[in-house]
């Protein structure tokens, strides 16, 4: 690792900060590929060697080949353009859906955004750790299923699905796979299987305005927008290209340092499980096995989780919350409520890569006492 | 099923009905029932969720209705 993330900042899964081989690659290539990477001249091809090597680089990290691979401008745009692609492509097929209750909103809204009156989709529940069972997901697939979503793993409560088990029963049944692995590429090995599969760049240590969409060649996906030569014919408009350039350099670095840190963060998540198990009425969230390294989600009973983010802001962290109590929403986390979990006093502990132990030792002290507090004042304490 | 308590905490925002659902089930003895009205969209889940945490039987919801019996 290179620099260190900003002390207090627990909030990986939201974004990281920029990865310092991000920063240098940023920097070398608005010097070296500014042009035009579809110009036959000098400078249009030295940016489209950039944006070529760049996206050798992502699709070996994917297990895919280079052309599968385009980068939109966000994880959301991909998950958009994959989903409208896919159904599109496969529309003679029928109009029908599968993905699980807990997907990524992008997911959702691009499913429920198909063209059509007929275009339906089922909504595969969960248990109560917010895992689906791959019986129940092929169970779900009809012979007008024209697509399948599934998360690699739940961005809010760190459960890793069993992506690998899903692949197999949708290709069984000749069924494309979006995998939306936004929180897991960079942090071990992309389970082979998919169909197609969208990130997003910066959750990495990449640039923000990168997306990455891949389709495997031989799947049918059919571009739901105006024709445009760019992007591989999947993405409209002029590349990024210091901006992918940055991304499959921040990609490389945090791969090549996955095993040590990955672990190193594991350790210090599950460190964090232990102390915050012993916070009276807090419930912790998440597959106790299969699940991020690096991500803790837990709901304090009697809590308000915007209160509580305001009281450990206050104390300098910067962690997130799925309650409804908080200023961004009205209605509680969709993924809580599948999973039947509580909802109030929902908080969101993602730990970034080079995080300070320290940090960890400190929250596990701040929390017990910020619960404390948000209880009083609630006239809560002791019920 | 008839409540021996009704607790309305409609119009009120997530974590006030659960609080006081909490506050207020020890009127009921042991195995009465209370009615908790709360039209708060986390409501249904946390219901639930309280109940198992403290041991408590969600009856059922209709509406913005929970019947909970106290089993604790």
């Amino acid at each position: 690792m290179g620099d260190t993330p900003p002390p207090g900042y627990l909030d990986a899964a939201s974004t990281e900060a920029l990865h310092p081989a991000a920063r240098d690659a940023l920097e070398a290539a608005y010097r070296a590929g500014w042009a035009d990477p579809a110009r036959l001249y000098g400078a249009g091809r030295r940016a489209r060697l950039l944006l070529d090597t760049a996206r050798e680089s992502v699709a070996a990290q994917l297990g895919c080949r280079p052309d599968e691979v385009a980068f939109p401008a966000s994880g959301t745009q991909a998950a958009h353009l994959a989903v409208a692609g896919l159904a599109e492509g496969r529309r003679r097929t029928g109009r029908h859906a599968v993905t699980s209750a807990v997907e990524h909103s992008a997911v959702l809204q691009a499913l429920r955004r198909r063209p059509g009156d007929d275009a339906t989709t089922t909504e595969v529940g969960v248990d109560g750790h917010g895992r689906v069972d791959p019986e129940a997901f092929a169970a779900a697939l009809r012979p007008e299923t024209a697509l399948a979503c599934l998360q690699g793993a739940n961005h809010e409560v760190g459960t890793v699905q069993p992506v690998t088990e899903v692949a197999e029963r949708c290709a069984g049944a000749g069924v494309p796979l979006l995998v939306d692995a936004a929180q897991t590429v960079g942090r071990g090995p992309v389970p082979p299987g998919w169909a197609a599969l969208v990130a997003s760049a910066h959750k990495w240590g990449g640039p923000p305005g990168v997306g990455v969409l891949a389709v495997r060649g031989g799947v049918r996906w059919r571009n739901p927008g105006p024709d445009d030569e760019r992007g591989y014919g999947r993405v409209p408009g002029f590349e990024n290209v210091p901006g992918v350039v940055a991304a499959a350099a921040a990609l490389e670095a945090v791969v090549a340092a996955a095993a040590d840190e990955e672990a190193r963060l594991a350790g210090l998540a599950d460190r964090l499980r232990a102390g915050v198990a012993t916070v009276p009425d807090v419930v912790l969230l998440g597959h106790p096995e299969h699940r991020l390294g690096h991500l803790v989600a837990f709901s304090c009973l009697y809590v308000d989780g915007e209160a509580l983010l305001l009281e450990l802001d206050r104390a300098g962290f910067a962690v997130s919350s799925g309650s409804s109590c908080t200023a961004s929403a009205l209605e509680p986390s969709h993924i809580l409520v599948a999973m039947g979990a509580l909802t109030q006093g929902n908080v969101r502990v993602s730990l970034p890569r080079g995080v300070d132990a320290a940090d960890v030792d400190r929250f596990l002290v701040v929390l017990p006492e910020a619960v404390r507090r948000v209880r009083e004042q609630l006239g809560a304490s002791g019920l | 099923m008839t409540a021996d308590l009704v607790v309305d905490a409609t119009g009120q925002r997530c974590p006030l009905p659960i609080i006081e659902l909490a506050r207020r089930i020890g009127e009921v003895p042991v195995g009465g029932v209370v009615l908790l009205l709360a039209d708060d969209p986390a409501a249904g889940p946390d219901v639930a969720a309280w109940c198992r945490m403290r041991g408590h039987q969600l009856l059922g919801a209709e509406g913005a209705g929970y019947l909970v019996r106290r089993s604790a």
